[in-house]
C-alpha cells in the first residue's frame, strides 16, 4: 500500500498510528515470548536431565523397575518394529529394483538393499516408531501420575521419582533402541529379499554374499548404535513432558502429544548431526 | 545443615522429654506470583500431639503441608524437624527426613496400577530391603487390619470408595512407622459416618503410636475431635492458635464467623 493512501486516513483518524504501534509492540512481545519460552524449555530440560543423571548414577538402583521398563519398551515394541521394518524392506526392494533396472545396475540390488536398510532406513524408522509408541506411553503415563499426585506420593514416600520413574525409562529406551533396530534391519532385509525373489528368484545365500561384500563392521555398527542417542532423546523428552504436566485430562493429552511430536522431531534432527558425525569419524 | 546424626540425637531428646517441638515452621512465607498464600506464619507441634490447621479453601493449608514434607519450597522462613532446618535440602537428603514422615493426600493419591496391598507395600519394598516377602506381606496385612481394610488386599484403587481409598492411603502413610503424620483433608468428601470412622481411626493411631500430627481440614467437628490444638488461617495469616475453647472464647470477628458457620 502506498503512502499516498495511508497518509490521508491517518490524518482523519489519529488513533491509527497508535494502533499500529500497539500491533508492532504486541508482535515484538509475542516473538520475544516465544524465544524466551524456547530457551526456558531447553533450560528446564537441561536441569531435568542433570537431576535424572545424578539420580541414575547414585544408589539405590531400581533394577526391578528397569527390568519392567525393558519389557515395556523392548518386548512390547517388538511387533510394531517387525511390521515397520518388514514394510520398509519391501518398499526399498520395489523402488530399488525399478531404479536399478533403469540404469542397468540390477546386480547392485543386494548391496543397495543392505546399505539402504541398515545405514539409513532401519535406524530412523525404528526411532520414529518407538517414539510414537513408547514416547506417547511414557508421556501419558507420567502425566497422569503427575496430575493425580501419584508422583508427589512417591516423593513423599522418600523415593526419588527421577530415579524410579525417569532414569529407568530413559535407560530402557537407550538399551532397547539398538536391539529393536537390529530386529527392524533383519526383518527389512528378509522381506526385501523375499519381495525380490517373488519377481526374480535370488537365493538367500547369494543375496547375503553380494549384499555384504566388502562390508566392514564400522560401516554398520555406528549406524545401529547411534539409536542409543534416539533412545535418550525419546525417553528424556517423554519423561520431561510427563513429569511437568499441569491441568488435568487436557494436560495429560497435551503431554502425550508433545512427547511424540517433540521426540520424533528431535530424533530426525539428531539424525542429521549423527550422520555427519559418523561420516567424519568412520569415513 | 542438619545431618542424619544431628536429627537422630535431637529425636532421642524429644522422645525423652516430649517438650521440644518435633515440627516447627517459623516465619514461613510463600506466594504464587502476586498471590500471597502464607504470610510469615509460625506453628509447631510436639510429640504425641495433634495440630489441626483450619481455614477456608485456598488459604494455603495444603501448601503448608506440602512445604513441611518438601514438595514445595517456601520463599522464606524455615521448617525445622527436631530443631533442624530442612528447607533447601537435596532430594536424597530430604528423602532421609521423609522416612520419618507419613503423608495422607487429599485424594489419597494411590498408585492406580497397583492393588491395595501393593500400594501399602510400596514404601516397604523400597526402604525395608531386609524384610522377606512373607514378612512384608504380614506387615501389609497388619497395616490394613489397623485401618479396617483387611478384606480388600487384591482390589484396585478404582474398585473401592473414596473413604476406603483414604484408609488405604493412611495405611501406606503408616508403613514406615513415621514419627510425624501429615493429613491433608482426611475427611473431605466423605459422608458423616465415614468421616467419624476416619476420625476414630486417627485418634486410635495417635493413642497407640504417639506421633506428632498436623491435620489440615475445614471440618471443625473433625478438628475438635482429633486435635489438641487448632490454628485458624485466613489470607495466609494465622488468625488464632489454641484449644477449641480458646477459639470459642475469641472475640475476633473471623473466628466467630467461622465457628458460627461451621
Amino acid at each position: 500500500m502506498s503512502n499516498s493512501v495511508l497518509t490521508p486516513i491517518a490524518s482523519i483518524n489519529p488513533v491509527l498510528p497508535g494502533r499500529r504501534t500497539l500491533l508492532i509492540d504486541a508482535a515484538v512481545n509475542s516473538t520475544l515470548g516465544l524465544i524466551g519460552g524456547f530457551f526456558e524449555w531447553f533450560g528446564n530440560l537441561g536441569i531435568f536431565f542433570w537431576q535424572v543423571l545424578r539420580a541414575a548414577v547414585t544408589p539405590p538402583y531400581e533394577w526391578r523397575e528397569l527390568i519392567r521398563q525393558l519389557d515395556e519398551v523392548g518386548s512390547k515394541s517388538f511387533p510394531v518394529v517387525v511390521m515397520a521394518g518388514s514394510a520398509i524392506g519391501v518398499i526399498i526392494s520395489l523402488e530399488a529394483r525399478y531404479s536399478l533396472s533403469r540404469f542397468g545396475a540390477k546386480s547392485m540390488f543386494p548391496a543397495t538393499l543392505v546399505y539402504s536398510v541398515i545405514q539409513v532406513m532401519g535406524p530412523i524408522i525404528t526411532g520414529l516408531v518407538v517414539s510414537g509408541r513408547v514416547g506417547a506411553g511414557i508421556g501419558a503415563e507420567l502425566a497422569s501420575m503427575k496430575v493425580t499426585e501419584q508422583i508427589d506420593a512417591i516423593e513423599a514416600s522418600a523415593i526419588n521419582p527421577y530415579r524410579l520413574l525417569a532414569a529407568t525409562r530413559i535407560l530402557a529406551c537407550i538399551l532397547m533402541l539398538p536391539l529393536l533396530t537390529l530386529v527392524s534391519d533383519a526383518c527389512g532385509l528378509l522381506m526385501g529379499w523375499f519381495a525380490q525373489t517373488l519377481v526374480e528368484p535370488l537365493s538367500f545365500h547369494q543375496f547375503v554374499q553380494d549384499g555384504f561384500k566388502g562390508a566392514t563392521f564400522s560401516a554398520f555398527l555406528p549406524q545401529t548404535f547411534k539409536t542409543c542417542v534416539y533412545g535418550l532423546i525419546i525417553g528424556l523428552i517423554a519423561c520431561f513432558q510427563g513429569m511437568r504436566t499441569r491441568g488435568g485430562a487436557e494436560g495429560v493429552g497435551r503431554a502425550a502429544t508433545n512427547s511424540v511430536v517433540l521426540a520424533s522431531l528431535f530424533v530426525i534432527l539428531a539424525d542429521v548431526v549423527l550422520v555427519k558425525f559418523i561420516l567424519v569419524v568412520f569415513p | 545443615m542438619a545431618t542424619a546424626y544431628d536429627i537422630a540425637m535431637t529425636q532421642e531428646q524429644s522422645k525423652e522429654d516430649g517438650s521440644a517441638p518435633v515440627v516447627a515452621v517459623n516465619n514461613l512465607h510463600k506466594a504464587f506470583g502476586s498471590h500471597i498464600v502464607l504470610n510469615e506464619i509460625s506453628l509447631s507441634v510436639n510429640r504425641g500431639k495433634t495440630l489441626a490447621v483450619l481455614g477456608r479453601s485456598g488459604t494455603g493449608k495444603s501448601v503448608l503441608l506440602r512445604i513441611i514434607i518438601g514438595l514445595e519450597t517456601p520463599d522464606s522462613g524455615s521448617v525445622c524437624i527436631y530443631g533442624h532446618n530442612i528447607v533447601g535440602l537435596a532430594l536424597d537428603r530430604m528423602s532421609e527426613i521423609r522416612m520419618k514422615m507419613g503423608f495422607l493426600f487429599q485424594h489419597a493419591a494411590l498408585y492406580d496400577s497397583l492393588t491395595v496391598a501393593e500400594n501399602v507395600a510400596f514404601p516397604l519394598v523400597h526402604h525395608r530391603k531386609d524384610m522377606s516377602r512373607s514378612e512384608r506381606n504380614e506387615r501389609v496385612r497388619q497395616l490394613l487390619v489397623e485401618v479396617g481394610m483387611e478384606g480388600n488386599l487384591e482390589k484396585m484403587p478404582s474398585d473401592i470408595s473414596g473413604g476406603m481409598q483414604k484408609r488405604v492411603g493412611l495405611a501406606r502413610a503408616l508403613a514406615l512407622d513415621p514419627e510425624i503424620l501429615l493429613l491433608d483433608e482426611p475427611t473431605a468428601g466423605l459422608d458423616p459416618i465415614s468421616s467419624g470412622e476416619i476420625d476414630d481411626l486417627i485418634l486410635k493411631l495417635q493413642r497407640e503410636r504417639r506421633m506428632a500430627s498436623i491435620v489440615v481440614t475445614h471440618d471443625l467437628h473433625s478438628a475438635r475431635t482429633i486435635a489438641n490444638r487448632l490454628a485458624l488461617l485466613d489470607q495466609g495469616n494465622v488468625v488464632i492458635e489454641g484449644t477449641f475453647e480458646d477459639l470459642q472464647q475469641s472475640e475476633i470477628g473471623f473466628v466467630e464467623d467461622f465457628l458460627k458457620l461451621s
